[in-house]
Formats: C-alpha cells, structure tokens, sequence
C-alpha cells in the first residue's frame, strides 16, 4: 500500500500518460489548457481517435449483414468491443448490449419491464441521480401509474439508508441507483442496497456511468441485475454506451425499438425476436465508436485500475484541501476522499458559479458551472448551481493549484 | 495577472448593479408579472410592470443569477421606467444587436447598460444579459394580448435555426 501510495503522489504531481492525449497540448486563450471537466466527458488518448479513424479508412461496412471482407471486418470490430467490454466487467459477451449511451440503455429498461409491473407499484431512486437515472424512472411512473419513491441525501452528501426500511418494501419493483454521484462524488454502497432491494424481489439497476474506468469493478461487485455505463466517460468515444446484465434478467427485458439487426424471422403476421444482446440493437450501431473503444480499455489496463484509482484519489484529497483552505467555500459531499470518486463540486458565495466559469477559462481552465444536470439534488443543497471540478488519469496536482489561483483570481474581481 | 477581456467584461458599473440591483422591491400591485429561466444555467428572473397608457410607470425586477444576469435586470429597471413601451422595445433591439456584436447606436442613450458591450466577447454568456429584456418584452406583448406571460427561456434555439434570445416576438406571430 505504501509504495502504491508512493506511486500516486508521484503520478499525481505530473498525471498519468498527458502525451497520448492529443487535445492537451493545446492552449485555451492563449493559456496552456487545465481541464477539469473529466466527469462530464474525458479527454481521448490518440490510440482511441487512431482506431475510430482506421474504421473508417479501413473497414467500414455495415455489421452483421453483408458476406464481404468488410462486412466481416466490421463485425468482428463491433463484436470485439462487446467481447472487451464482457472481459473487463468478467461477465460473458451475450451479458452486453451496445447501446449509443448509458441514457439510452436506462430508457430501454425504463420502457421494457412494463409486463412485470401493475398499478400502484413503486419505483425507488435517490436524490442524488443525474437526470438520466431520474427522468426515465419519471416517465414510467407516470405512465403506468407507479409510485416514485426517492431515497434522501444526509446533510453530509450520502444516501440516508436509515430511510430505506421504510421505503424498500414488497411494493417497490425496481430500484435504480447511481455509483458514484457526479456532482457530490459520493460512492454509494450499491451492493448493499442491491441486495436488499433482491430481498424484496425488485429489479435493481445500478448507473455507473462515473466508475466504470476509474476504478477497479466487475459487474458483479456491485451486486445489480443491471448496470448501465458510457464509453466517453472512460476515455472513449462518444455515441457509445453499454447495458449489461444478468441472463435471465437480460432475457425478460422487452426490446424498445424495432427494426433491422434486432430480429430473427420476421412475416406479415409477425416478427420473432432475435436473441439476447442483438434484441435491443435495432438499426445500425455507432460501429466506428465500438472499433474504438477498446483501445481505451487498453490504456486503462496498461495503468491498471487500482492505479487509476489511487491517481484520482489523491488528486481529490489534495483538491479538498486546497480548496478548503478558501474563505468561505462551500464543498459538498463526503470530507473523506476514499469515499468520493474524483470530483469535487463547490459553492463561492462571493462569485457566482458561472462568474467564475468565465473567468476561469479566461485563465485556460475548463471546469463545469450549472446543476450537473441534477437539479433535484442541487435543491436539496440549497443552491441553483455549482462549480465543478472533475479529473481524469491525465490530471496533475498542479492543475488543481491553478484551479486555486483562479479562483482568488475570480475573487479579486468580485472583491467589493 | 492580466484577465484581458475580463476586465471589459467585468467592469466596476457592471459589478455596481449586481451587488446594489436597482428596482428589486416587488410592486405592490403589478398589472403583468413574467418569469424568465434559463433551465441548463439556473438564472431566474422575475420582472413586474405597470403601464399608465402607452407608458411603463413602474418596474419592479427580481434577477438571481451571475453578475451578468443580475446586472443586466438591474440597468433594465433603471433605464425604462418612465418609457414609452416603444421606446422600451427600441432600447431592448438595441441591445441585442450589441450583445450580438453590433455597434452602440448613435441615436439612443443606453446609459449604463453601454458597460455591458464586453459582453459581445463571450458568446456563451450573451443569453444570461439578454435574459431579462426578453422577459421584458413578452410581459409587453402579454399585456398588449391581454394574454397571461409564459415562461421565457434564451436558451435553445428557434426553428430557424437562430439563438432563441433573437425571437421572443415570433413566437406569438
């Protein structure tokens, strides 16, 4: 533990592999770019972009169709990646379906387990959800007149679980919850909660849209039927996410979309649905993104995860500090740094969130400014917006110190 | 250090109004109140009217926002109590057109709202400045319709294709 703990401080000052991302030699404003906005997406490696491009120079043909060389290129490409994506997460490759984003593969759980629900069922989600792990939940809700049942958020940015007694109960038929919160950092317990909601008989789905890639994790350790995640968030491309599943869950699942690729026989009368993950794949997939990806699973495995890991960990203490030090700023989330992903979100009662954005960028530095797309929780935090700083495995330590400097920068402005 | 545009962003009038906002008591009894957000940032602001005639008697503008915002719906009740509805809308054309790059124009005073020209150098905050005077002017055209006002955002943009802050006026044609 020491000499990994040696390992990321000395990773930390200097981050991890910045050469092989192209984007950040780059300069914003005449500044060298700091970007700090890695959990909205993260920056690609040059392996990632070379592989998307090669697709298309090379092999582009459609998947699963034509009996020509390119056609069978493409196919392997495309089921190469799902193979990938089944061995990083230690599941089998027909336990992932390529989606075009972790959004996407919510909605088709949202829309295709209505023939196991009836009215006045509940559905249990938590204030800190990202609107994609919300709204759809909503929607069903409302449709099928369902109860939404919301897991609150302790003043101290975790789940309540002290609640969940009282709210996971026999009624309650799905429970979808996120891993890591992208505004608080919270790493929830999932497979706590999973295994508790299996107690009652409810579906789980567990979004893990900002760990898959920043930490060590097989399907499994989350203890979900279903876990969804997006490939950009983890250093590849957009237009790419996955839904994974347990088989016999997968198989009980009702395809969302008709059309090509996703049926066995199809006549006037009716169509035969193709099997399990091809049935939620109609149209044709974002092959190129697939071809890409697991180029950046590679540079994931080539850090290893627990490096990976330990690299945002440290950054995300030292952030903390550092900006605790402020006057005044307000941080939410856990004070421990072992119990947030790599983020950290704040609150400048002397420069408002988009105030600082500006100014920020005005110096290079990219970070986010607004609700994070969870406005549920922001109310909940008493604030309209937040400013959010984010790091991926190329962030150095002293990228955080100019995200310091800005901000007393900022300050100075606003200063009356 | 230098922050080169930010100051011409930034400057002392625009920081006046967002600490001091001119016009932020509620009129007691407004005869059209309009409610502008802008969803994906957060700024809010709330602007109540009185009309004497064809002319705007009292304003009354609660902004919650960044600085841009908040000063901007500070200028906007200093600057048109008192005038005519045209001139009102006279005024908010023209300042669109300066947010949009355009020159101050030689035949209107704008008053302090002139110190929000820099931000013609920030696209992506030209929605939060121009949020209350879109607000304004369906208030305006929701009391000419004898219509309720609905919510107005400047985010997105129109069928056309233009930056919705451009079209609040389309939207009722």
């Amino acid at each position: 533990m020491r000499s990994r703990h040696a390992a990321a401080e000395r990773a930390a000052a200097g981050g991890l592999l910045r050469e092989r991302f192209p984007i950040l030699g780059r300069s914003v404003n005449g500044r060298p770019l700091v970007y700090l906005d890695s959990a909205a997406t993260t920056q690609k490696p040059e392996a990632v972009i070379a592989a998307e491009a090669a697709y298309y120079r090379t092999s582009n043909a459609n998947v699963h169709r034509g009996l020509h060389t390119l056609g069978d290129e493409a196919t392997r490409l495309y089921e190469g990646c799902r193979s990938a994506v089944a061995g990083w997460l230690a599941v089998a490759p027909a336990q992932v379906s390529i989606q075009r984003s972790a959004t996407a593969a919510i909605n088709l759980v949202a829309r295709g387990w209505d023939h196991h629900l009836k009215d006045g069922d509940a559905i249990l989600v938590t204030e800190m959800e990202h609107h994609a792990n919300f709204v759809p939940w909503q929607m069903l809700a409302a449709r099928r007149k369902l109860e939404l049942r919301v897991l609150p958020v302790t003043d101290g940015g975790e789940l309540d679980l002290a609640r969940l007694d009282d709210l996971l109960d026999g009624r309650v038929k799905i429970v979808a919850i996120g891993h890591v919160s992208n505004v608080l950092g919270t790493v929830n317990p999932v497979a706590e909660i999973c295994g508790r909601a299996r107690d009652v008989g409810a579906l789980t789905l567990v979004d893990a849209a900002q760990s898959v890639g920043h930490r060590p994790l097989a399907f499994a350790d989350t203890g979900a039927d279903l876990l969804v995640f997006s490939a950009h968030k983890c250093y590849g491309p957009m237009g790419l996410g996955f839904l994974v599943g347990r088989p016999e869950v997968l198989a009980e699942l009702e395809p969302l979309e008709g059309g090509g690729e996703m049926i066995e026989w199809v006549r006037l009368e009716g169509t035969t649905w193709a099997e399990v993950p091809h049935r939620f794949e109609a149209g044709t997939p974002n092959v190129a993104a697939a071809a890409a990806f697991p180029a950046a699973i590679a540079l994931l495995e080539e850090l290893g995860l627990a490096d990976v890991r330990a690299h945002e960990q440290e950054l995300t203490g030292y952030a903390l500090e550092k900006l605790a030090a402020l006057d005044g700023l307000v941080i939410f989330g856990p004070g421990d740094p072992a119990r947030r992903g790599g983020l950290v979100s704040f609150h400048d009662p002397q420069v408002h969130p988009h105030d600082l954005s500006t100014i920020l960028d005005q110096l290079g530095i990219a970070v986010r400014a607004g609700h994070h797309c969870a406005q549920p929780l922001h109310r909940r935090l008493g604030v309209v917006a937040t400013t959010r700083a984010s790091f991926g495995v190329y962030t150095a330590r002293d990228e955080i110190d100019a995200l310091v400097a800005g901000i007393l920068e900022a300050r100075k402005v606003f200063a009356p | 250090m230098s922050l080169g545009p930010i100051d011409d962003l930034y400057r002392e009038v625009i920081l006046d109004h967002h600490r001091h906002p001119r016009g932020r008591q509620p009129l007691a009894d407004p005869d059209v109140t309009a409610e502008g957000r802008n969803p994906s940032c957060g700024d809010e602001v709330t602007l109540q009217l009185n009309f004497d005639g064809d002319r705007i008697s009292a304003v009354g503008v609660d902004a919650r926002g960044c600085a841009i915002s908040t000063s901007s719906g500070s200028m906007l009740a200093d600057l048109i109590e008192g005038m005519t509805v045209a001139e009102a809308e006279k005024v908010a054309d023209a300042f669109r057109g300066i947010l949009h790059g355009g020159e101050l124009p030689a035949d209107l005073d704008l008053g302090d709202l002139e110190a929000l020209q820099g931000v013609q150098k920030f696209p992506v905050r030209v929605k939060c400045a121009i949020l209350p005077w879109v607000t304004m002017l369906d208030a305006i055209i929701a009391h000419k319709q004898g219509r309720a006002p609905r919510p107005v955002s400047t985010e997105g943009v129109n069928a056309s294709g233009a930056p919705m802050d451009v079209n609040v006026k389309e939207r009722d044609a």
